[in-house]
């Protein structure tokens, strides 16, 4: 399970714990959230803004 | 198989190659005139030597304030965008970081150059004033220039943001914008978000302080979160207003105490600029709550305009809702959408207007409205004029609200 977080704001996604407001279940791995997927906290795009692992 | 493998196996056949030359840009050239703006107060030099007038030291204000909106209105609009193709290579073509490079170096010479006039030109004490407001403008839209390389990855944009900050003394604007603005946009939580019923001038004191007490806030959480201090050089606040101290301490050595009021005025009339244009950006707009969260940014969360003189000027800032849905995007490759609301003109003029009250809730409030099919709750009010706010547009709710 890794850590990703948003280079914009900050946000982190966990995949341990998914982001079941948007119906991702936790253990949903980096690569199998949708292109069209946004962060949940600044609204930047998945494809366009890339996320850096953190752990 | 996923959507990844999907776009992958579509590659070779669908994207033509990073030179693609079956679309050109048409803007590619138009960039560099955003060079311009940093040699505003030379050309105020010029025309203060070719008329002999001393109010042309104040050429700056009527240059973004007159001249703007008048080549906004001449000029016209721009909706073009990009192929999706050429996102790709746009993004990577040097050329255009080097355009926004470009600014930073004119900028400062312009400053510089300034503070030899202030101390050594007999311009009498209005020139110097005009100079200084002049001066501003640069300082003013320096903060977009900043704001577009501090979204940047690459860690030299990021501290060139903090570099072009530094005359303004907004370095901690590199951090609550990205950190604070972009998060809480278009919610009565975010401090540069102007609201249905607020002035410009409440907007500004509410923004100003705001933001500053939000980048502290926010800065001193992360170093609380990691169990540091936040006195630390690493501090993005503290180094990026440690800019600002050695410039303008630098400039104080150099140029003597007389030159303080003049760098206390370029600055906050530089501040005030970038502020006038966030109250224009997001007014009255408001993202609804799902629970205990705000629903995601939208396009139609931020004021969008096509005039294609503060476009080119301004570095694609006005498109402002594709913007905050790819905060990273560079502004060469920033689309016009049509999903967002639409201001009257371009920045030019409606910072005018934002500075004339009643006129900007004439021509504004009956948009925003019609934004929201007349529900008056849906938007973003003051809350101190809420009630005054509802009184007046309320009626036109319907009877079922």
């Amino acid at each position: 399970m890794k850590v990703w977080k948003c280079a914009q704001c900050g946000y982190v996604y966990d995949e341990a714990q998914g982001w079941p407001e948007d119906d991702i279940a936790p253990g949903t791995r980096w690569q199998d959230i949708p292109d069209d997927w946004s962060c949940p906290d600044c609204g930047a795009a998945k494809s366009d803004f890339l996320m850096v692992q953190v752990a | 198989m996923t959507a990844t493998d999907d776009r992958t196996a579509r590659v070779p056949a669908r994207v033509p190659a990073p030179t693609d030359p079956r679309w050109s840009d048409p803007k590619r050239y138009l960039w560099l005139l955003g060079l311009f703006v940093p040699m505003q107060p030379f050309i105020a030099w010029g025309l203060v030597t070719a008329t002999g007038s001393d109010v042309l030291w104040f050429w700056g204000p009527f240059f973004i304030f007159v001249l703007l909106p008048l080549l906004d209105t001449v000029i016209g609009t721009d909706s073009l965008n990009p192929p999706d193709e050429a996102v790709s290579w746009l993004e990577a073509d040097r050329y255009y970081r080097w355009c926004t490079y470009a600014f930073l170096p004119l900028q400062y010479v312009a400053l510089l150059w300034a503070c030899i006039v202030w101390t050594t030109w007999d311009i009498g004490t209005a020139g110097k004033i005009g100079l200084a407001i002049t001066v501003g403008v640069v300082g003013g839209v320096a903060i977009n220039t900043a704001h577009e390389l501090g979204h940047k990855k690459d860690e030299l944009e990021r501290w060139l943001s903090k570099v072009a900050l530094a005359q303004t003394g907004y370095g901690h604007f590199y951090l609550e914008h990205n950190r604070g603005h972009h998060v809480r946009v278009a919610t009565p939580e975010d401090p540069a978000s102007s609201r249905l019923g607020e002035s410009f001038y409440a907007f500004l004191p509410r923004t100003v302080l705001g933001s500053l007490r939000s980048s502290w806030q926010l800065e001193t959480a992360r170093f609380a979160r990691d169990g540091r201090s936040r006195w630390s050089v690493r501090n993005d606040v503290l180094n990026a207003w440690a800019m600002s101290v050695v410039l303008l301490g630098g400039l104080l050595v150099a140029f003597g105490l007389e030159i303080a009021p003049y760098l206390v005025i370029q600055a906050i009339f530089g501040f005030s600029l970038l502020e006038v244009v966030n109250y224009l950006e997001h007014y009255g707009l408001l993202r609804q709550k799902k629970g205990e969260r705000y629903e995601r940014t939208r396009p139609e969360h931020s004021w969008n305009s096509n005039t294609t003189a503060s476009n080119v000027l301004l570095y694609h800032l006005q498109r402002h809702s594709d913007h905050h849905a790819n905060p990273t995007r560079r502004y060469q490759a920033l689309r016009s959408m049509d999903d967002a609301p639409q201001l009257p003109s371009g920045y030019g003029a409606m910072m005018v207007l934002a500075y004339v009250t009643p006129l900007w809730r004439r021509v504004m409030d009956p948009r925003l409205l019609a934004h929201y099919g007349g529900d008056v709750t849906r938007c973003n009010i003051q809350p101190s004029r809420r009630a005054a706010v509802l009184a007046r547009y309320g009626a036109s709710v319907g009877t079922d609200a």
